[in-house]
């Protein structure tokens, strides 16, 4: 039986490197690498990622690409993956609501995935009906937190 | 934490080997038809050109090229559609024929999101459609991008002038190159707008007629460069950029 906990079936077929997730997972890394230099940690342990759920990221697949193209620097760390639930915030009434991909049909979603602002194409306030709207919290992917050891640590 | 997305724009721009951004202060002043004649021409000389439209609430360079909803596909981020012998993205593609009512910061977000996630193949050109004025938009791309070099296009009426001449000393004091300036739908023999860019010291590419073929010609390209408009314009890219 097909599960949600089994979206690794999705991008074992048909191409798991069509994923949009990698592009993602990139910008992680190089950003990810460029703060542990900046900060000179030799090894990183430790990378917290925030996916934003407007975005609709799928956590298997992004967690596959961050073990794939990660460099030396992340051999021994591990990527903690939390996903934050999107509200929105109406600018007309002040109404605030959470963000139901279900609601939306699968041209829609993949529209949304790729870029979250045209969520405001298709995205309307659940109280007055206007496309004004505030994305208040889970936008996008961002890094909560690095650990890792310095050289004379 | 810095934004992951900006870490990868630079790396994504870099198959660009020159990156031509088309922009004005003004709405309405032909930024599209010249973004996409401009790069239409180039491809048909044989050159590889990619077409950006971030004009995001009022993006028309499909409207132009005929180009429908191009269809962008996915390998490792997003890979533009080929229209017109270009590679071509717009955020049509994804808010198809619906408004999008974006403020500020959510046009800060999507042009983000897209210059960070866009796989462009190898060109020789990138040409960017602009919306009008100095807005998030404009800010945005010459903060993150290094190596842009603008077009400027403007009308011959002073209203236009106006505000086009704020946006070139806004780049000028930011050390953006511009490197030109068209004067379009010219109508009568003024040379206004020529001693303008000798004032400020921007190169002044030339003038397009005002031509009531283009409304006829959306849509096809052929037909665009075989209106007087269109063949101005070839010429001036011919002589400028080739």
């Amino acid at each position: 039986m097909l599960t949600q906990g089994c979206n690794v079936l999705k991008w074992l077929s048909p191409d798991p490197f069509e994923m949009h997730e990698w592009a993602l997972a990139e910008a992680v890394l190089a950003t990810a690498a460029d703060i542990a230099r900046k900060e000179g940690l030799t090894r990183i342990t430790q990378v917290r990622v925030k996916l934003g759920e407007l975005q609709q990221i799928e956590t298997d697949i992004f967690r596959y690409a961050l073990s794939t193209l990660r460099s030396d620097a992340f051999r021994n760390a591990r990527f903690v993956i939390q996903r934050e639930a999107a509200t929105l915030r109406c600018r007309r009434c002040d109404h605030e609501w959470r963000f139901q991909s279900r609601e939306l049909g699968e041209d829609e979603k993949e529209s949304i995935h790729f870029v979250p602002e045209v969520a405001h194409a298709y995205v309307n306030c659940t109280s007055c009906g206007s496309s004004d709207f505030e994305v208040v919290t889970g936008r996008g992917v961002w890094i909560e937190s690095i650990r890792g050891v310095k050289p004379d640590a | 934490m810095p934004d992951p997305r900006s870490y990868m724009i630079e790396e994504r721009l870099r198959s660009a080997k020159r990156i031509l951004v088309v922009s004005s202060g003004k709405g309405g002043v032909g930024k599209s038809l010249v973004a996409s004649l401009v790069a239409s021409v180039l491809a048909r000389e044989g050159k590889r050109v990619g077409l950006l439209d971030l004009d995001f609430t009022s993006p028309s360079t499909h409207v132009v090229l005929g180009a429908g909803d191009a269809r962008l596909t996915e390998d490792r981020g997003i890979v533009p559609a080929h229209v017109q012998g270009l590679e071509y993205v717009s955020i049509v593609s994804y808010s198809h024929d619906d408004p999008l009512p974006l403020r500020g910061a959510d046009i800060s977000n999507a042009l983000i999101e897209l210059l960070a996630v866009t796989r462009w193949p190898d060109v020789d050109y990138l040409i960017i459609d602009m919306p009008p004025g100095t807005g998030d938009a404009m800010l945005d791309l010459v903060r993150l991008l290094k190596r842009v070099e603008f077009i400027i296009v403007t009308t011959p009426s002073p209203l236009a002038f106006e505000t086009v001449k704020k946006v070139v000393t806004l780049l000028s004091e930011m050390k953006v190159p511009i490197a030109g300036m068209i004067e379009n739908m010219k109508v009568k023999g003024s040379r206004f707008i020529e001693e303008q860019a000798v004032i400020l010291r921007v190169p002044y590419w030339g003038a397009l007629p005002y031509d009531t073929q283009i409304e006829d010609s959306l849509g096809s390209v052929s037909k665009l460069l075989r209106t007087s408009f269109g063949k101005e314009l070839r010429e001036m890219v011919l002589l400028r950029l080739r």
